[in-house]
């Protein structure tokens, strides 16, 4: 089995944080200058991913959305693969095919990142049914934003996971933002939550920019789901603070909230508290982030080395 | 041989691969209650009710096929399908190739479809192109009870998503099964009939019409070959090629819509690869580009019958096309394979 981080230390997930930040921000530079294609980046919502994923065991299966780069590199994708299959690249987890919005990584148990919004939601009952009577111990980690929950899927899985007792953990990332449309534009109740408990299933909101909140939240989460074999709705309260993807100057947002989310940056609010009670020092801070943006170079440049697939493969696995 | 009507003959097929194979599970809106000695035999947790729903039926027919399972979604009638379109066609078929071949999808989701119970455009649409059209999906549309058990034996056991549709006039007509149990390979059409002057290309029920065609034609001294695609991805273009090949002369038949239907793609296929053999142009029958109605004759009327079958052939062995090819390609044309 593979090594996935585990999440005692609070350091090595603020490296996490660090990680994703980092990774994203070389997407965007690559962006601009055309030598990465553009994607939906987490920028702002790092913890929501970094708390949440390393609440699950190696045996849990995830399931994610468009903005999974986070998801991806919590559970230990390596960045240079990952980016290898932005760039359409060979060395890429699914060969070049999928590019940012669909990477799926079998070997870390990700079955699918899906940009059909609202995909992960409908196929998040039958991965769980899968796990159940085939005696597997895992349960099924089900991302989604707060926009897949005003699809008709979100409303039609949550009913069968109830019904079947599936044990799915749904892990709402509510960023507030459903592209270009705010979430109080499109949805009839204020949080998602809501709606999850009309299906009869235990919810809970945390405060997603605090990485120490939503690890502890999801643990909580993820063990009803194990102990109880049956759903539980999580939401996590965030906040796109980049565009809806790149490039995307943001004129539609309102610039007092952006202001109010980015003064509460999880990355900043992790460092905070751990310099604060002595677990991180400034010198090591450097250092750390200096390492991460060392993984960062190496890994871009792996991927830019990486050579495009052959056009034979243009119709390779498509059949079995 | 024992007899069975076509619905028997499908649960026979999933309780044979249900007792062969325990990672066969089967599960659609009133599955259960409909098939219960399927219930009764393998039990409440791999024969299930669904609540109506075809969107999460169909995907968690596509996530448990991730997981490991080989699930059978049954999605009742092909209009319903829409509802169920984004998993089969975004996630089932596409999924498999955006990972780099990292997960398979084994599942095989069943639809009815066609004329026969007047029960209107919202029950009774012919969507097989829409899913011939999309990659990753395969399409079966047997005509008869023993293709029928066959055929969903090897879409079961088949490792990609495979859509079954079921022809609503041939649900309740009885045929003879064998007692072995061998599965049809997906993409083998069959011969019904051997003939030498007109090919009649079909599948579903309108394979009867071509075969009642024949009889008739046989009775005026034209011999017709009635090909059963029975698979319509894959498409044995083999068959249609050495058919096309063989009488010079092609009538494709289906009840769904002409208009890019299947037998556009037939048609074409052998204007690329068999134009050289063609006394006459292909001639296609199809519906009409038009919702199927619940009344009875106008229903009947989406549908080629025999007697219209029979008449294009008729017509197609009257007339000849002056050969503008040279004779040496013709004569290959000739020889049946
Ligand atoms: C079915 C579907 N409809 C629309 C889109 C276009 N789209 C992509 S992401 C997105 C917003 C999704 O919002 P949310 O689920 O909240 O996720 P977020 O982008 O905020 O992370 C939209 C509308 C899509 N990809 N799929
Ligand atoms: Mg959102």
């Amino acid at each position: 089995m593979n090594e996935f981080p585990t999440a005692a230390d609070p350091l090595r997930l603020y490296e996490q944080l660090l990680l994703i930040r980092a990774y994203e921000n070389a997407i965007v530079q690559g962006s601009t200058d055309g030598r990465i294609p553009g994607t939906c980046t987490s920028v702002g919502q790092e913890a929501a991913a970094v708390g949440a994923i390393n609440a699950l065991t190696a045996d849990d299966l995830i399931l994610t959305n468009h903005r999974s780069a986070g998801h991806l590199l919590a559970r230990g994708a390596d960045p240079g693969r990952l980016l290898a299959e932005v760039m359409g690249r060979r060395d890429g987890y699914c060969k070049g095919r999928s590019g940012s919005l669909h990477i799926s990584v079998k070997e870390l148990g990700v079955v699918l990142t899906t940009t059909i919004v609202g995909g992960e939601l409908s196929l998040a009952p039958g991965v769980a049914l899968a796990q159940t009577m085939q005696g597997r111990p895992g349960i099924v980690a089900c991302f989604f934003g707060d926009g897949a929950a005003c699809e008709g899927s979100f409303h039609e899985s949550l009913n069968l996971a109830a019904l079947w007792n599936l044990p799915v953990l749904y892990i709402c990332e509510n960023n507030q933002w459903q592209a270009f449309v705010h979430r109080r534009e499109a949805m009839s109740r204020e949080h998602v939550s809501d709606w999850g408990a009309g299906y009869g299933i235990p919810v809970q909101t945390v405060d997603g920019n605090d990485v120490f909140a939503v690890l502890e939240a999801t643990r909580n989460a993820a063990t009803q789901v194990r102990d109880t074999r049956r759903p539980v709705l999580l939401e996590v309260l965030t906040y796109r603070t980049r565009g809806h993807f790149e490039p995307d100057d943001q004129g539609y947002v309102d610039k007092a909230e952006l202001a109010a989310w980015l003064a509460r940056d999880p990355i900043a609010l992790c460092r905070d508290r751990l310099i604060g009670a002595g677990q991180l020092s400034l010198t090591a801070d450097a250092e750390l982030i200096a390492r991460v943006d060392a993984r960062i170079a190496t890994a871009v440049a792996f991927a830019s080395a990486s050579p495009f697939p052959s056009i034979e493969e243009l119709t390779l696995d498509v059949y079995a | 041989m024992p007899t069975l009507p076509l619905n028997d003959a499908i649960g026979l097929a999933l309780a044979e691969e249900m007792r062969r194979d325990n990672k066969v599970i089967a599960f659609g809106e009133g599955i259960a209650t409909k098939r219960h000695e399927l219930v009764t035999e393998f039990g409440a947790l791999r024969v299930r009710n669904t609540p109506l729903a075809e969107g999460i039926i169909a995907g968690t027919a596509v996530g448990a096929a991730a997981g490991g399972l080989r699930p059978v979604a049954d999605l009742l009638f092909a209009p319903f399908l829409c509802y169920a379109m984004d998993e089969l066609v975004n996630s089932a078929g596409k999924l498999r190739y955006m990972s780099g071949g990292q997960f398979s999808f084994p599942l095989v989701a069943l639809a009815m479809t066609g004329a026969g119970w007047g029960v209107g455009a919202q029950h009774n649409h012919n969507v097989e192109a829409w899913f011939v059209h999309s990659p990753g999906l395969k399409v079966v549309m047997p005509s008869n009870p023993a293709d029928a058990r066959a055929l969903l034996k090897a879409a079961i056991r088949d490792d990609n998503p495979v859509v079954f549709l079921l022809d609503i006039g041939l649900l309740y007509q009885p045929g003879e099964v064998p007692t072995d149990a061998v599965p049809i390979p997906l993409g083998q059409a069959s011969t019904v009939r051997a003939g030498t002057d007109v090919s009649l290309i079909s599948y579903g029920k309108t394979v009867h019409h071509c075969a009642q065609a024949a009889e008739s034609l046989a009775a005026e001294g034209i011999a017709a070959e009635v090909i059963d695609l029975r698979s319509l991805k894959p498409l044995d273009e083999a068959a249609i090629l050495a058919t096309a090949r063989k009488t010079g002369r092609v009538v494709v038949v289906h009840e769904a819509n002409r208009l890019c239907g299947v037998g556009a793609e037939i048609a074409a296929l052998i204007a690329e690869q068999a134009f050289a053999c063609l006394k006459t142009p292909v001639v296609r029958l199809g519906g009409p580009d038009a919702p199927v109605p619940s009344s009875f004759p106008l229903e009947q009327a989406t549908v080629p019958q025999a007697d219209a079958i029979a008449a294009a052939a008729r017509q197609l062995c009257a007339s000849h096309r002056p050969l503008t090819y040279p004779p040496m390609e013709n004569s290959k044309c000739a020889l049946p394979h």
